[in-house]
């Protein structure tokens, strides 16, 4: 007889595993890296995105042209027009003659907000120690509308302070503010935790069930599933190059996000790594769900992209606050994956605290990769049908 | 009296109401090529896949190398090969990478996969493109490289699922040719095909119509039998009285 049942003979089971578990995961490179075109995607999106958000979608609104219908004309007037034309925030660019005037300011889209001063401006100030002035903000947006009228509030209530100067009134409250953890309001310190939960949850979730589901269309899966691979085997070879390729995601987003917006990391950089080490497991625990309920490359992407992106985006926390959406929302939101990851990243790197204060949160994302692992790995079909 | 490696009786497969395969009995021995014909629809690849162990029977018994399809489906792993017409080998990797993967599969050591290796590119005459990506090459080529491959570890059977589909007349015979060495080296083949031409070169055949085994003989005993000249004529008088027509 030529053939022995076990040929392998002297190597034991489990150097065959680790054997097989090798030459997969070399395949699994090979594929990457031949795909150069996916792999400089991959390689710069978390760049492209740090910066697109860094720079160019702020949420402080500046330069907001403003329209002037100044009845009073006096000192007091006009030096608070010049000060708020003198802002970054506002650029004086209508003096409207009458009332009329304001709407079709409005109407032809020119200006953000239309500040009008009452007849007498100065004298009622002065003598009455009470006047208006009125502001009109285009709240079809209403987010801009609140802050630029905020803006204004503020400008107009400085000048009054100056101008009581010594002599202040009775009774005055005066706060003291204190940004903490964020002195100077920057909005690089909420997105980028959130660009690094939506870029894991991207390049893990989606490339995994994309590489399986691969398989599946190119029909090399049957093959395997009659070679003696083990099914844990292929999901962890599947699952690695991408764990891999998102440590690196993420040393980039840090590198990026220190060097060129100086958010710094407050916390520990291991406990970082560690708990974005187990959000990459988590995505992938998503990914290998994702890939039993397709059965083509486009679904697999297309679903990642409903399934992930939206509640990522929409219910992750950090472009909407949770705490304001309404109770059925908020109570969608925990079963987000990326929620908890950014309330840790934040706390972790922007706060500092350690892990005391994020064990729950971290307790969350092991419930969900092993709630996750334990469907996919028994829906995972070792036999077609 | 030479080994039977495969052994099926009364295996089915029920999807709902509808039943695929319907009590199909038969005995492969080793080094026999065996070729297993039918319409489209006829459950020739939900047989296959039972005997595989990728779909597991809704009644009856099979064994493959003596392990049992129910519960030794590991061992039968090791045991067997399969290629099938949809394609199986990774397009954006090399024809070397490619050996070097399905080799690695199966266990097989880096010495010996170099040795099989050496020896399938010489003989396949692919020496010079051993390193270029298997979507550059012909449709024939990939098909003799994916039968190679599949047969690498020295399986008891090797199983192919239509493997010369869109393969043209000369590539084919060279394809046949690959599968008599390894039926000599004692490997067991089992076939399925839609070509009558290649049914001829099979030492056995069954016929596969609505799910059950109309005829099982060799090609000659089979053309005397049904009193036919060629083997298209055999497969006409059973495969018309079918009543299933696609899959």
């Amino acid at each position: 007889m030529m053939y022995s049942c076990n040929w392998h003979g002297a190597l034991n089971e489990r150097q065959t595993d680790m054997k097989q578990f090798i030459v997969f995961v070399r395949k699994e490179f090979r594929h990457i890296f031949r795909d150069r075109k996916s792999l400089l995607i991959i390689i710069m999106m978390p760049i492209v995105q740090i910066i697109l958000f860094g720079f160019a979608l702020t949420n402080e609104i500046k330069n907001s042209n403003i329209a002037v219908l100044d009845n009073a004309k006096d000192e007091a007037s006009q030096a608070l027009i010049q000060r708020l034309d003198a802002s970054r925030y506002f650029k004086v660019t209508q003096y409207l003659p009458t009332q009329a005037d304001i709407e079709r300011a409005f109407k032809s889209g020119t200006i953000r907000l239309a500040i009008v001063f009452p007849q007498g401006f100065r004298e009622s100030l002065m003598h009455t120690n009470h006047t208006q002035v009125q502001l009109i903000a285009d709240a079809s947006d209403p987010n801009t509308a609140t802050t630029v009228t905020n803006y204004a509030s503020s400008i107009l209530s400085d000048y009054q302070q100056e101008v009581n100067g010594n002599s202040s009134l009775p009774y005055t409250i005066k706060p003291q503010m204190r940004m903490l953890y964020n002195p100077q309001l920057k909005g690089a310190y909420n997105f980028v935790p959130g660009v690094m939960a939506m870029i894991l949850i991207l390049i893990c979730a989606m490339m995994t069930s994309v590489a399986i589901v691969r398989e599946r269309e190119i029909n090399t899966m049957e093959v395997l599933l009659v070679s003696p691979l083990k099914p844990l085997l292929f999901i962890l070879s599947k699952a690695i190059p991408y764990i891999f390729l998102s440590l690196v995601n993420v040393s980039t987003i840090l590198l990026v996000s220190v060097t060129l917006l100086e958010v710094p990391i407050q916390g520990s950089l291991l406990l970082l790594m560690g708990v974005s080490l187990l959000f990459i497991i988590t995505s992938v625990s998503l990914g290998l769900m994702i890939s039993n309920l397709t059965k083509t490359q486009q679904e697999a992407q297309m679903f990642s992209l409903m399934a992930l992106m939206l509640p990522t985006l929409l219910l992750g926390g950090f472009m909407f606050p949770i705490e304001s959406m309404p109770v059925p929302l908020q109570v969608i939101s925990n079963i987000v994956p990326s929620k908890w990851y950014y309330h840790i990243v934040k706390d972790v790197m922007i706060k500092g605290l350690g892990f005391s204060a994020v064990w729950k949160e971290s307790l969350v994302l092991v419930g969900m990769s092993l709630f996750l692992l334990g469907i996919s790995f028994k829906k995972f079909k070792t036999r077609l049908a | 009296m030479k080994e039977i490696v495969i052994k099926a009786d009364k295996l089915t497969k029920k999807f709902g109401d509808f039943i695929a395969t319907n009590q199909i009995s038969f005995e492969v021995t080793q080094g026999e090529i065996f070729g297993f014909l039918g319409a489209n629809g006829a459950g020739k690849t939900t047989a296959m896949r039972m005997l595989c162990g990728l779909s597991m029977p809704s009644s009856g018994s099979a064994t493959i190398a003596g392990f049992d399809v129910y519960k030794q489906t590991e061992h039968i792993k090791q045991n067997i090969g399969y290629m099938s017409q949809k394609f199986s080998l990774y397009e954006d990797l090399t024809v070397k990478e490619n050996i070097r993967f399905y080799a690695g599969i199966y266990g097989l050591s880096k010495p010996v996969i170099r040795e099989k290796m050496n020896a399938l590119l010489d003989k396949l005459q692919l020496r010079a493109e051993e390193n270029s990506l298997v979507k550059s090459l012909p449709l024939g080529w990939k098909q003799k490289l994916a039968f190679s491959v599949a047969i690498l570890h020295e399986p008891k059977i090797v199983f192919l699922d239509e493997p010369t589909g869109g393969v043209d007349p000369v590539t084919r015979r060279e394809f046949w040719n690959l599968i008599y060495e390894a039926a000599e080296k004692g490997i067991t083949v089992f076939v399925t095909t839609h070509y009558m031409d290649e049914a001829e070169y099979c030492n056995r055949i069954s016929i596969m119509v609505d799910g059950k085994i109309e005829a099982l003989d060799t090609p000659h005993n089979l053309k005397t039998n049904f009193n036919a000249a060629s083997m298209d004529d055999v497969f006409l008088q059973l495969a018309r009285g079918a009543k299933r027509t696609a899959d």
